[in-house]
């Protein structure tokens, strides 16, 4: 066992544990923070859209040296077919502004950029350590960790779980259920190289102004899924996940819907003649609200993807990580200030605070959404996407056909695939769901 | 359908870093003479293609191109076809860009 004792253990070194890690430092407390890659980062994949906000309230002038790659001055929304995208595009000026609002990020990189920060702010990172479980006293309560080292048993007075999705931990101590196949989505995803020039010419950008395409649709094969193509510096991230219920039922194959999704009309052209340099595999946390689980014990807390905190309407995770890992530093501080022990009763300030904050009020907004979307999947991202496509070539092609004639046509495609009950009902749960 | 086929994944997982912690598998498949459903699952959702069908008709695990996503875990651990766990500290994948 190593004989030194902490004020608390992080574990894992991505966005949730790396804020926690990092705020622990600043207020004073021992920390010790332990990760199994080889350095913070070389396990971890996202799209990756960062979001400056959160970020600006750990490391406030993070734009000086971060490695970030574009500020995003679009967003392009496409709903699929196998031939067509129907688009929403928003671009405006405003985002051209002096400290923007997201950017596309390379994870490995980033984290590795973060964590130089957390160590800067005092912590003792350990990586190469994997964790393999909680070490609890008579009571249950968490005391400390057992890892893979010699030796390697640490003590602390809480524990914090940064683990990530998977959360191994956390499910092995019963401190939470392991998560289930519709509550996850498998994503998958490549890094194309290209030169920047001809990135910047692809997708119309000028310096280093980016952009991202959020696509849904039949590429998903009725599943719930989504695509996704983001422009960095030098390279496009594209990538597919859907969930994993989904793949289960379906026998679909990830790479086989990767596959499809590159060879897509409107996909090839961005990425022709690319080098492919990296292909990795994520699960993504989709239960929203509802699968939300006990967030703090005796001696623990738990944060970021570890608690399912993540919010797949939007697409942000990293924030919601960063932010539960910084609330829960902050209630820990708190309590520590106050000479408290770390107990339950005590630790239940971070939730309380947490409820206080856009995570928890975002994932409650949106609480039914997953079930709906799952539910639905067939007609959300196979025959609405079709429709609307139809719809879109009826109304553009000019071929002697009067117009009255036409819109008749598309309309009756709608109620010929959903009937009017559908339709109606369709609308309505999608709105309930959305307020 | 056929677009599926013509995938190669040996060829993608090519283009990733690996530290294969040789002899000391992460993952095991409970020994069984036929496969139960979950099992069967596991040859077509795996990203990384790690679990096959042997001669005898049994779905045998190679970890050596596991991404770690856990994918696997969550449909094969509850019943207890497969035994999971994350490799050692600083082995296995090792994303350059993530
Ligand atoms: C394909 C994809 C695209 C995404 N796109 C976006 C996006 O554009 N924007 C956005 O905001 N979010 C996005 N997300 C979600 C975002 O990546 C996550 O929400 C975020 O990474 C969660 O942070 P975390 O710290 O909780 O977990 P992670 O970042 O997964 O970190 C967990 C860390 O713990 C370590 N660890 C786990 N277990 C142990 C153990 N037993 N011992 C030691 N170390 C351990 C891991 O190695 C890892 O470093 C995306 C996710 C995916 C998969
Ligand atoms: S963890 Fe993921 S990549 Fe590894 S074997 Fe399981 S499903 Fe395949």
């Amino acid at each position: 066992m190593i004989e030194e004792r902490f004020d608390a253990i992080v574990v894992g070194a991505g966005m949730a544990g790396n804020a926690a890690t990092l705020t622990l430092a600043q207020r004073g407390l021992k920390v010790l923070q332990l990760e199994r890659g080889e350095y913070s980062g070389s396990k971890n994949v996202q799209g990756a859209i960062l979001y400056a906000d959160m970020l600006e309230k750990l490391i406030p002038d993070f734009r000086e040296d971060a490695p970030l790659e574009r500020h995003l001055v679009e967003q392009r929304f496409w709903m699929m077919d196998d031939r067509a995208h129907v688009g929403l595009h928003y671009r405006s000026e405003d985002f051209n502004e002096e400290r923007p609002n997201r950017y596309t990020i390379i994870r490995a990189q980033f984290d590795k950029w973060f964590s130089s920060k957390v160590r800067e702010a005092g912590a003792t990172v350990l990586c190469e350590t994997t964790v393999t479980e909680l070490v609890q006293d008579a009571y249950g309560r968490v005391i400390g960790v057992r890892t893979d080292r010699h030796d390697g048993e640490v003590h602390a007075d809480v524990v914090v779980l940064a683990e990530g999705v998977n959360g191994l931990l956390g499910t092995r101590a019963d401190l939470r259920e392991r998560p289930k196949p519709d509550n996850v989505a498998l994503a998958v995803k490549e890094m194309h190289f290209l030169p920047r020039e001809t990135i910047e010419a692809r997708f119309n950008l000028k310096g280093d102004e980016g952009t991202v395409i959020e696509a849904a649709g039949t590429i998903s094969r009725g599943m719930t899924g989504m695509g996704f193509i983001y422009a960095n510096k030098e390279c496009v991230s594209l990538g597919i996940g859907c969930l994993v219920a989904d793949f289960q039922k379906t026998g679909e194959t990830p790479y086989g819907l990767l596959e499809r999704f590159k060879r897509h009309p409107s996909v090839a052209p961005l990425i022709e003649g690319s080098e492919v340099k990296e292909y990795s595999a994520h699960l993504i946390p989709e239960g929203g609200y509802n699968a939300i689980p006990q967030l703090y014990g005796e001696g623990w807390v738990v944060v970021g993807d570890a608690a399912q905190l993540n919010n797949a309407i939007h697409r942000e995770g990293s924030n919601l990580a960063m932010t539960s890992g910084r609330i829960a530093a902050e209630a820990i501080f708190q309590v520590k200030s106050r000479k408290d022990p770390m107990t339950k009763d005590n630790l239940a300030l971070y939730k309380k605070m947490l409820d206080d904050s856009f995570v928890i009020k975002d994932l409650k907004k949106y609480k039914d959404m997953p079930q709906l979307m799952h539910i639905q999947s067939q007609n959300f991202f196979l025959t609405y996407p079709q429709l609307v496509s139809k719809a879109m070539q009826n109304f553009v092609r000019v071929d002697g056909i009067p117009k009255i004639e036409k819109e008749k046509t598309t309309l009756r495609s709608f109620v010929k695939a959903r009937s009017w009950t559908g339709l109606f009902g369709d609308a309505y749960r999608f709105a309930r769901a959305w307020r | 359908m056929t677009t599926e086929l013509a995938v190669r994944v040996e060829d993608k997982l090519f283009y990733n870093r690996y530290l294969v912690d040789a002899g000391r598998a992460h993952i095991k498949v409970r020994p069984h003479t036929v496969p139960t459903p979950a099992l069967l699952t596991l040859l077509k959702v795996c990203p990384a293609r790690c679990y096959e069908l042997n001669d005898s008709g049994q779905v045998e695990v190679t970890v050596d191109g596991c991404v770690e996503c856990g994918t696997c875990r969550v449909i094969g651990e509850p019943s207890g076809d497969i035994e999971w766990s994350y490799p050692r500290g600083g082995y296995g994948v090792l994303f350059k860009f993530g």
